[in-house]
């Protein structure tokens, strides 16, 4: 059962052992699969019983066994075996009365990833295809170099005119306000986990500090969220150099389950101390972000002037979105811009530094603590700032909105965008954030293909979608930013 | 002379295992002082101890920078090469692979860069001198290359450079720090004999230009004989014998240690 | 006085499930220096596997509560292992020699895999069971207070001990125990010498999730409920034993698993019982800064 699908060999296949690994491997799945899948426990009433479930295991280990041995096919340069099998699975698919949706949509799936592994082979086995992709390779590497600094600069454009389009109606705001705070989010942790090599598990943490300071100060004190955002910042900075400091000093896994374990912890706390955040309750009522003291409002609070009054337009409940959409780009824009700045400092040199070799940075007299203490404050920061939108955007927080599995997507974000790149995490949020959002019957899988993914981008492109990585600075050009 | 560095007494106990036992020796400011002896020695934990990794069980570290005096033993690894300027390499090269060579270079001159950037703040406000500071640190790292002839590799990630290449970009990342005592590992390990020419030419070149003191663990005894001044031996531990490279060689200690008990009276006929 | 023998008998019990779990953190730490993030989600599969077994049992027929509670325990140890072993195969032994934090990220993405592979094939909602060992004796009364052991609870007890003692031997005295030593200590010359190390991970992994196993099943009779989320906390307080008896001590595993077991149950009993995970958390802190090896460790140089 080896795992190397993209290794190249292209030998005689081995028919049986092909077989005997496929047959194992389906076997292992029915393992895996025969009392999780198989006996459904459900409440009849009396006490739990069973729904059973085989016939959706059987074919679950049928696609299995079809899957693996055609790879086995491709690997073995017996290309027509994966093409035939790809196209049955799609057929199936499409054609066959499968028991459910999900088997319906992994075998479609299973037959087009077969298609593709199929001509890829078949393609590279023949001469004049293999000059092609080899030819095909070097050009996109030169598309790479050439269009690569542009691509950035594409995504902020369409970024900026995405509200003025006509098809922006509530739905697309809100759903670019939730992908652009991912990025946001998705850029605070790249310092940390990118830059700095720190697995922080309970990012979440700090974006729960901002945000419950804001909802705080601003429902019990009256502070605007102009002035909440630096306190919640600093705040939640204060909240990582006080948690970081103990365990930055330690091995980079024990930081992990303590991030993880704090995470956790901030919750628990947000839940039973009741008289100070309100509990399971939440706290209500969080006043909107405002413009110049102008809220976005129907009508105008006592003494104050609304949106729409003082640039005499009518009302639409869009301003608001577009206006909180503008903010939270450029919260993000902020923290891109930061981490652009702190990348050629030299905090920023020794955070990949120390990411690449902890002893050679002591060696060079580099003090490896309060760098990543820096690192880790800085990246709280911005979850600060993020969790202050948060608040100020749903005008409600409780501790549902911060739960693992939270922190778990942001760091899948970072993972899959490819760790330290700043435009692989718009990318990765677009794909892990604004994709299930639009495709809702993923719903209940969406976070089975979340876990299942962050593994094999591990196993397969450990870099993530946007591995390459711009050198801080060149000699040619010499001089500071 | 005053010493460069004064190593007294020094022992370093692994649970029951004694890797270093009662060493003393010093080394001198502009010379090459090479610690050599079979392996297992402790030449290596000898520099363990000296560059803070190890904190020693017993003994005194002193090193003599400009008119201070350090004790090691007491000082952080961190902070022995920031205040005390020791720096060192490593056995197994330890670059920051995914970094270019002139990244390498500038993070080995991090905290006179990171006072210049006003300890990252002023530097993210784009204010304050740190663009000069830096250029200056480009300069330095680009003299550097230019010594270790890697001029032409300056950004090209360190992890794709040839071993030797690699071998000597680690010597110059050390030199950017700027050090009083300079701490070599095995830097002719896997050259080839060119390469090992050309280093013997650039660690002279140290010594004699940049008055640096040099401590050196080497196998290779052609590069010790030809260009240490004084040579420490170490065997299980212990010194047996200390002198300029001509009284260790004719040292019956020395080549007891080397050649066993048995051959040494051939080693002696020959 | 009474109360407390109380809370002490139940902390141990609690302790046991906890150690048993912590064994499995412990050796696979011990043999690849991995902290397998996706172990306490293995031992709520372990919990889920008994669930479904104990459910055949009553199908089937077999109403011997000793028979039924042997058959489910090998059945669950069993397929159990099997998911460690796919574990292994599929999501850190491909990431062998890849950069650091590739095994803990990609542990991370099975964590969340099993809990909504689960989730989904059991549903989320919690699934009650009334154990099959019921009763108990008093052990003795004062005061108007009777203080309990119920039979689960010297089962549990039992069965720690007897396992831990038969793992300490076959890691002492076998072959498997001197490869998975050898391992430890340098798994290139292991290799060199000719033991075969993919095949000693394997069957550490296996072996840690078959105790994961019997831990979920006392976890699941002694609260007599389950559900897909019980691995996360259940996890981290493993982890915390392990790393308070000394992350890589067989020993310090049980020891810390019992520790923690009292720390949670006396701070319930005697503080407040919504901050006994805030509590297990604190103590992971204090270790991880006052004494990072732990209680029974041995310090960890890095070699240079």
């Amino acid at each position: 059962m080896s795992l190397a699908i993209s290794g190249s060999s292209t030998g005689v296949l081995d028919w049986p052992a092909a077989f005997k690994d496929a047959l194992v491997t389906a076997l292992v799945a029915g393992a895996l699969g025969l009392f999780i899948v198989g006996f459904r426990t459900a409440d009849f009433g009396k006490g739990l019983g069973f729904e059973y479930q085989f016939v959706d295991l059987a074919i679950a280990c049928g696609v299995i066994f079809a899957g693996r041995f055609a790879l086995s096919c491709a690997r073995g340069g017996t290309s027509v075996v994966t093409l035939l099998l790809g196209a049955g699975l799609l057929a199936i698919a499409l054609l066959a009365p499968l028991p459910s949706a999900f088997l319906r949509t992994v075998s479609g799936l299973a037959g087009v990833a077969l298609l593709v592994a199929g001509t890829w082979t078949s393609v590279r086995g023949t001469s004049a295809g293999g000059g092609r992709i080899a030819a095909l390779s070097a050009a996109s590497d030169v598309l790479g170099t050439r269009v690569f600094p542009w691509f950035g600069a594409a995504l902020l454009g369409v970024a900026v005119v995405l509200p003025f389009m006509p098809f922006a109606d509530q739905k697309v705001m809100d759903l670019g306000i939730l992908i652009l705070t991912y990025v946001m989010l998705g850029w605070g942790l790249n310092i940390v986990v990118g830059l700095a090599g720190l697995l922080d598990l309970g990012y979440v943490a700090f974006y729960a500090v901002g945000a419950y300071a804001y909802a705080m100060l601003s429902t019990q004190h009256g502070w605007s969220f102009w002035m909440c955002l630096p306190v919640a910042g600093m705040l939640a900075a204060t909240f990582g150099v006080v948690l970081g400091f103990p365990v930055l000093r330690l091995r980079g896994d024990y930081l992990a389950i303590v991030t993880l374990g704090f995470g956790e912890i901030i919750r628990i706390v947000l839940l039973n101390w009741t008289d100070f955040t309100q509990g399971p309750a939440g706290i209500g009522g969080i006043p909107s972000a405002t413009l110049f003291g102008r809220v976005f409002a129907e009508n105008a609070p006592a003494g104050g002037q609304t949106f729409h009054e003082w640039m005499e337009i009518p009302f639409s409940a869009n301003h608001r979105l577009i206006f909180l959409y503008f903010v939270v780009l450029a919260l993000a824009l902020l923290t891109n811009f930061v981490t652009h700045r702190l990348r050629r400092l030299p905090v920023g040199r020794a955070w990949e530094a120390l990411r690449e070799d902890e002893v050679a940075c002591q060696a060079l007299g580099i003090n490896p603590t309060n760098t990543k203490l820096t690192a880790f404050a800085i990246g709280a920061m911005f979850a600060g700032f993020a969790g202050t939108f948060f608040a100020a955007k749903q005008r409600f927080v409780s501790p549902e909105s911060f739960v693992f599995i939270e922190s778990a997507i942001i760091l899948a974000i970072v993972v899959l965008g490819g760790m330290g790149s700043q435009v692989g995490v718009v990318l990765a949020s677009i794909i892990l954030i604004g994709l299930p959002e639009w495709f809702r019957d993923l719903g209940l899988y969406r976070m089975l293909v979340f876990g299942v993914a962050m593994v094999l981008i591990m196993v397969f492109k450990p870099r993530g979608l946007i591995s390459r990585r711009e050198p801080t600075i060149r000699l040619e050009t010499g001089g500071g930013p | 002379m005053t010493p460069l560095i004064e190593v007294e007494h020094l022992t370093m106990r692994f649970g029951g295992l004694t890797a270093v036992d009662d060493v003393s020796f010093t080394a001198f400011p502009g010379q090459i002082t090479a610690i050599i002896g079979p392996n297992g020695a402790g030449k290596t934990t000898v520099f363990n101890c000296i560059t803070g990794f190890y904190r020693p069980t017993e003994g005194r570290l002193t090193l003599r920078g400009g008119d201070r005096e350090y004790l090691l033993e007491r000082m952080v690894g961190f902070r022995i090469a920031a205040r005390a300027r020791v720096a060192r390499t490593f056995q197994n090269i330890r670059l920051f692979a995914g970094m270019t060579v002139l990244e390498n270079l500038l993070v080995a001159q991090h905290n006179a860069l990171m006072r210049a950037s006003g300890y990252t703040l002023l530097g993210v406000l784009g204010i304050g001198a740190y663009g000069r500071a830096e250029r200056g640190a480009v300069e330095r790292a680009r003299a550097w290359l230019e010594r270790v002839k890697l001029i032409g590799q300056a950004d090209r990630p360190a992890g794709e450079l040839p071993y030797g290449s690699q071998r000597r970009l680690e010597i110059a990342r050390a030199m950017c720090t700027g050090p009083a005592l300079l701490c070599l590992d095995e830097p002719a390990a896997g050259l080839n004999p060119p390469e090992s020419a050309e280093l013997n030419e650039l660690l002279i070149s140290i010594r004699d230009q940049d008055r640096v003191g040099i401590l050196l663990i080497e196998h290779d005894m052609s590069v010790v004989m030809s260009i240490s001044d004084r040579v420490v031996v170490l065997d299980y531990g212990r010194k047996i014998a200390d002198g300029t490279p001509a009284e260790v060689r004719a040292n019956p200690a020395v080549i007891r240690a080397y050649l066993g008990d048995e051959e040494a009276p051939e080693a002696a006929h020959g | 006085m009474e109360y407390f023998l109380q809370q002490l008998i139940n902390a141990v019990t609690l302790g046991s499930i906890y150690g048993l779990i912590a064994i499995g953190y412990t050796m696979v730490y011990g043999i690849i220096g991995m902290i397998n993030f996706a172990h306490g989600d293995v031992f709520m599969i372990g919990g889920f596997m008994s669930l479904i077994g104990f459910l055949l049992c009553a199908m089937l027929g077999i109403s011997s509560a000793p028979l039924a509670v042997v058959l489910v325990l090998l059945l669950a140890m069993a397929f159990t292992a099997v998911f460690g072993w796919t574990i292994e195969r599929v999501a850190y032994r491909p990431l062998r020699g890849s950069f650091r934090l590739a095994p803990l990220i990609s542990a991370i993405g099975v964590s969340i895999a099993l809990q909504n592979y689960v989730q989904l094939a059991q549903g989320a909602r919690p699934k009650p069971h009334t154990s099959l060992v019921q009763g108990g004796f008093t052990l003795y009364s004062a005061n108007g207070f009777d203080v309990r052991v119920s039979w689960l609870q010297i089962v549990i007890v039992v069965l720690t001990v007897a396992l831990m003692a038969g793992f300490t031997l076959v890691i002492g005295r076998t072959a498997l125990g001197r490869q998975q030593r050898a391992c430890e200590q340098d798994m290139k010359m292991a290799s060199l010498l000719g033991v075969n190390v993919d095949r000693t991970i394997s069957l550490t992994f296996m072996m840690g999730a078959a105790l994961a196993a019997v831990a979920g099943m006392m976890f699941m009779m002694y609260y007599g409920v389950i559900d897909f989320f019980v691995g996360f906390l259940a996890g981290i307080k493993a982890f915390t034993a392990a790393v308070l008896g000394g992350i890589g001590s067989l020993p310090g595993a049980i020891l810390g698993g019992l520790l923690i077991g009292l720390i949670e149950v006396f701070w319930a009993a005697y503080f407040s019982s919504e901050y006994k995970d805030v509590a297990a958390f604190g103590v992971l802190v204090l270790v991880l800064i006052f004494r990072p090896t732990g209680l029974l460790g041995r310090p960890e140089l890095e070699k240079v």
